[in-house]
């Protein structure tokens, strides 16, 4: 029984002890797309500065911005624009989100290296993901029945490319739904009738189609000529101060660009 | 002095007494806090509409709330997991009851206890990097996460479990039961199958719901494997999405308060009250059990 | 003749059955351990993770992992053991004592995930525990409770009813009694269900998922209420978030390679402890 109490006296003092070095954590939280880039970002950054403390946790975009709102989280990192009513719900509790762009994404259309098909209009895309188009003779391909693969539902690609380019309508049910970017690339590259979509740096062995006649590119992206682009967001709470500010001073600065694109996305400079 | 030690007896038992409620109050915690926060979303969808639906597009511009898919896709899942889980863990529990030596069965009993501290997270992990690519190749599917997949993993994950319970089971059947089948001249083969098997037979059957339980409950290897398409499986080569991959995928992407979250609630909920189900009916079956061999606790 | 055929067939097949049980869960641990080695060394558990989680280590999983583990212990041992006392020493067999133990052997059934659920409506939401080492500790503590109930009622049970007498006899009270003759003698018993527990909850992902775990962070946590890296959660997010596929997947064999071990080690030691103790009581 001694044994026991001593041991949780210990334990005891163990946690206030740690409660009560209090340090400073920034918290970077919310779109999972923006996570890799987060995360090469904090580390690089606590690289060179090695006091700096940052958590960088997934989410969502909606569950970062809801964070922000009510205090528990220093930076959201977001694959969409803040909403309306999300706005409302900041300024209600005194808090002014404020958006900075970090980077930009592009969505590419890929097929199966065998698939003659090369080009489909938005109009084209949305049908065969919803399931109005089932054969590849349809848009002008050989006879062959279509394998529609999508992302996970509860990834931010997935709800980006239903925005982009199927207006929220939804995906046909039978899709094979994956969990990674590299996935989805490895199922359309071993399936001949296959299609899927994929961030611009998961090309390897696939083949990306024109969208309405654009090739999906870095320039095409940051033109916004290819439909299927968005640019990524870390919304702070008003003007960025501090840790904050420099984190994202980093991010958007040539060294942290370089990470961008290292990291799968398009760089805004 | 002599009122101090009762006064101290008394502050003791109440404080066990008060402590040992607290389990009470876990169990209506979490009955509580799920119906708290699931019952919102049935002021939006009917409950009929929820259970039956065959639609899960809880993020399109207009939500659907139909989780059939899902529940069928736990039942399939588990069902797959059972041909596997229970001929191999019930064997193998008569193999260590009646074959194995006695240096065998000391090294094999603790052997199946500690494979079955395993997380299945490791399984999970596993089925996503060796058992999927290769059904893949096997089967020559569009992907390896699907149903099958799931349900091979979960069949091997519960294996230690049914094997350990279904060993106690058979170990408590008394010696005289198995004797007296001896001594009418039935051999051992005869008396395992007609004598000792039905004897533990509700024993054997508790290992095996409690199994069941284990592997519809299971969260991290369906979430990794399955492939989660929402759709009413037709075949187990189907990628398929189980009640519990649902809630941990999507809960980090629902935003507290809304009516998404609230959704991931009540599929917990309906989880909870079929394992809830699952249980009583195991502790009724290991009750007769316990009856029936004249055990008593 | 054919009774003789029958019992080898029968006796075969048994055989194949056990064969085919250690073949699958020896070909897992083959596979974790063969895999992992390759990234396994000294710098993997000592340093943090580094260029985009694709190289360096994996300590602050480590570390989460075993203060979210200590902390549910802190929190579900004391609980645990004061239920068992009360269950086995104290209760008047009846009716709130039979709903204690119905509500325990339920508890032991609930699927993780519920629990998780349960902990970010409870800790997370209600109490602003937020997503923290505390409310992830006290997700588990909650989880393991059940087993820890059992393991220590099973032990307390163990202690022979004349030892008890005795002490009674001899004047002394009930709570000297269980102070100084029972909880002794049920000690090392208690100990191994609670090393038990450990493994148990040390692999638990789903419960942390959304009460405690984080993607990435360097230093160590700070203070009950930073969020923290999980070795079991890592290797999920590594698997599900990453972005580069083959260096990461290669991580994470290390890290089910390190989560293996010490699962396995804990409950294997909880294991051989009992199986000593038997044979000494024996």
């Amino acid at each position: 029984m001694k044994k026991i109490l001593t041991y949780l006296l210990l334990a005891g003092s163990f946690f206030s002890l740690a409660g009560e070095c209090f340090a400073a954590r920034m918290v970077v939280e919310g779109s999972t797309t923006v996570l890799p880039i987060a995360q090469r970002a904090a580390e690089e950054y606590m690289n060179a500065h090695s006091e700096a403390d940052i958590s960088v946790r997934g989410g969502g975009s909606g569950v970062g911005i809801t964070s922000l709102i009510e205090g528990t989280c220093d930076i959201a990192s977001a694959s969409r624009a803040i909403k309306e009513d999300e706005l409302q719900k900041a300024a209600a509790r005194g808090r002014a989100p404020k958006a900075n762009v970090i980077a930009m994404d592009g969505i590419a259309v890929i097929v199966n290296n065998a698939n003659s098909v090369s080009e489909l209009s938005k109009k084209q895309l949305k049908d065969i993901f919803v399931g109005k188009i089932t054969d590849w003779a349809q848009v002008g391909g050989p006879s062959g029945r279509i394998v529609v693969v999508s992302r996970d539902s509860a990834s931010g690609t997935f709800e980006a490319f239903g925005e982009l380019a199927l207006d929220k309508a939804k995906v046909r049910k039978d899709a094979l739904m994956q969990s990674s970017n590299q996935a989805v690339a490895s199922v359309v590259s071993k399936t001949p009738g296959a299609i899927g979509y994929v961030g611009l740096a998961y090309l390897n062995g696939v083949k990306a189609l024109k969208i309405d006649g654009v090739k999906p590119s870095k320039e095409t992206v940051l033109s916004k000529q290819y439909k299927l682009s968005r640019p990524l967001f870390m919304y702070t709470n008003g003007k960025p101060a501090g840790l904050a500010r420099e984190y994202l001073d980093f991010i958007q600065s040539p060294a942290g660009q370089k990470l961008v694109e290292e990291e799968g996305c398009v760089s805004i400079r | 002095m002599e009122n101090f030690t009762k006064i101290k007896e008394k502050i003791y038992r109440g404080g066990f007494t008060a402590l040992a409620f607290s389990s009470l109050v876990f169990l209506a915690g979490i009955i509580l806090l799920l119906l708290k926060e699931s019952l919102p979303l049935f002021r939006h969808v009917r409950f009929s509409d929820f259970i039956f639906g065959r639609a899960w597009y809880p993020t399109a511009s207009v939500p659907e709330w139909g989780i059939f898919p899902l529940i069928m896709a736990s039942f399939w899942v588990t069902l797959g997991a059972l041909f596997i889980c229970v001929p191999l863990g019930v064997g193998s529990a008569l193999y260590i009851h009646e074959i194995a030596s006695a240096q065998q069965r000391v090294f094999l009993k603790p052997l199946i206890e500690i494979l079955a501290s395993i997380p299945s997270v490791v399984y999970g992990f596993f089925g996503m990097v060796v058992a999927a690519p290769f059904l893949q190749k096997a089967f020559g599917l569009p992907t390896g996460l699907c149903a099958l997949t799931a349900s091979i993993i979960l069949g091997i994950m519960a294996i230690p479990t049914v094997c350990s319970l279904a060993e106690d089971a058979l170990s408590c059947v008394p010696d005289s039961f198995r004797e007296a089948s001896y001594a009418v001249g039935a051999n051992r083969w005869q008396t395992l199958m007609r004598v000792v098997l039905p004897a533990a037979g509700s024993g054997v059957s508790t290992a095996i719901i409690l199994g069941m339980s284990r592997a519809i409950g299971e969260t991290m290897t369906v979430l990794m494997v399955a492939g989660g398409a929402a759709i009413v499986p037709r075949s187990f080569l189907q990628p398929v999405r189980p009640m519990t991959s649902t809630i941990a995928a999507e809960m980090g992407e629902a935003v507290m308060g809304s009516l998404h979250y609230n959704a991931l609630f009540s599929i917990g909920l309906v989880l909870f009250v079929i394992t809830l189900v699952f249980n009583m009916i195991a502790e009724m079956v290991c009750k007769r059990f316990r009856l029936k061999l004249g055990i008593d606790r | 003749m054919k009774k003789r055929f029958s019992q080898r067939i029968g006796f075969g097949i048994l055989w194949l059955c056990m064969a085919a049980t250690l073949f699958f869960l020896g070909s897992i641990i083959y596979f974790i351990v063969v895999r992992g080695a390759g990234v396994f060394s000294w710098q993997f558990l000592t340093d943090v993770p580094r260029k985009s989680m694709t190289a360096g280590g994996v300590a602050p999983a480590i570390a989460g992992t075993v203060y979210l583990t200590m902390g549910a212990m802190v929190f579900a041992l004391p609980l645990g053991i004061a239920c068992a006392i009360y269950l086995n020493e104290y209760s008047p067999r009846g009716f709130i004592v039979n709903i204690i133990r119905m509500s325990i052997n339920n508890l032991a059934g609930v699927p993780s995930v519920v629990f998780g659920l349960f902990g970010l409506a409870l800790f997370v939401k209600s109490f602003k525990f937020g997503v923290s080492i505390l409310s992830g500790s006290l997700t588990l503590g909650i989880l393991v409770l059940p087993l820890i109930i059992s393991a220590a009622q099973e032990a307390l049970m163990a202690v022979p009813q004349s030892l008890r007498e005795a002490s009674l006899a001899l004047g002394a009270t009930h709570w000297q009694t269980i102070k100084r003759i029972v909880l002794p003698n049920a000690l090392s018993g208690i100990l191994t269900g609670a090393i038990l527990s450990i493994g148990r909850i040390a692999g638990e992902t789903a419960p942390i998922l959304f009460t405690a775990a984080t993607f990435y962070n360097r230093g160590f946590p700070k203070s009950i209420f930073d969020e923290a890296m999980a070795l079991p959660y890592h290797i999920y997010a590594l698997m599900t978030e990453g972005t580069h596929p083959d260096q990461q997947t290669a991580i994470a064999y290390g890290c089910a390679l390190i989560l293996l071990l010490l699962v396995l080690a804990i409950s294997a030691s909880a294991i051989i402890i009992r199986q000593r103790q038997r044979r000494f009581h024996a």
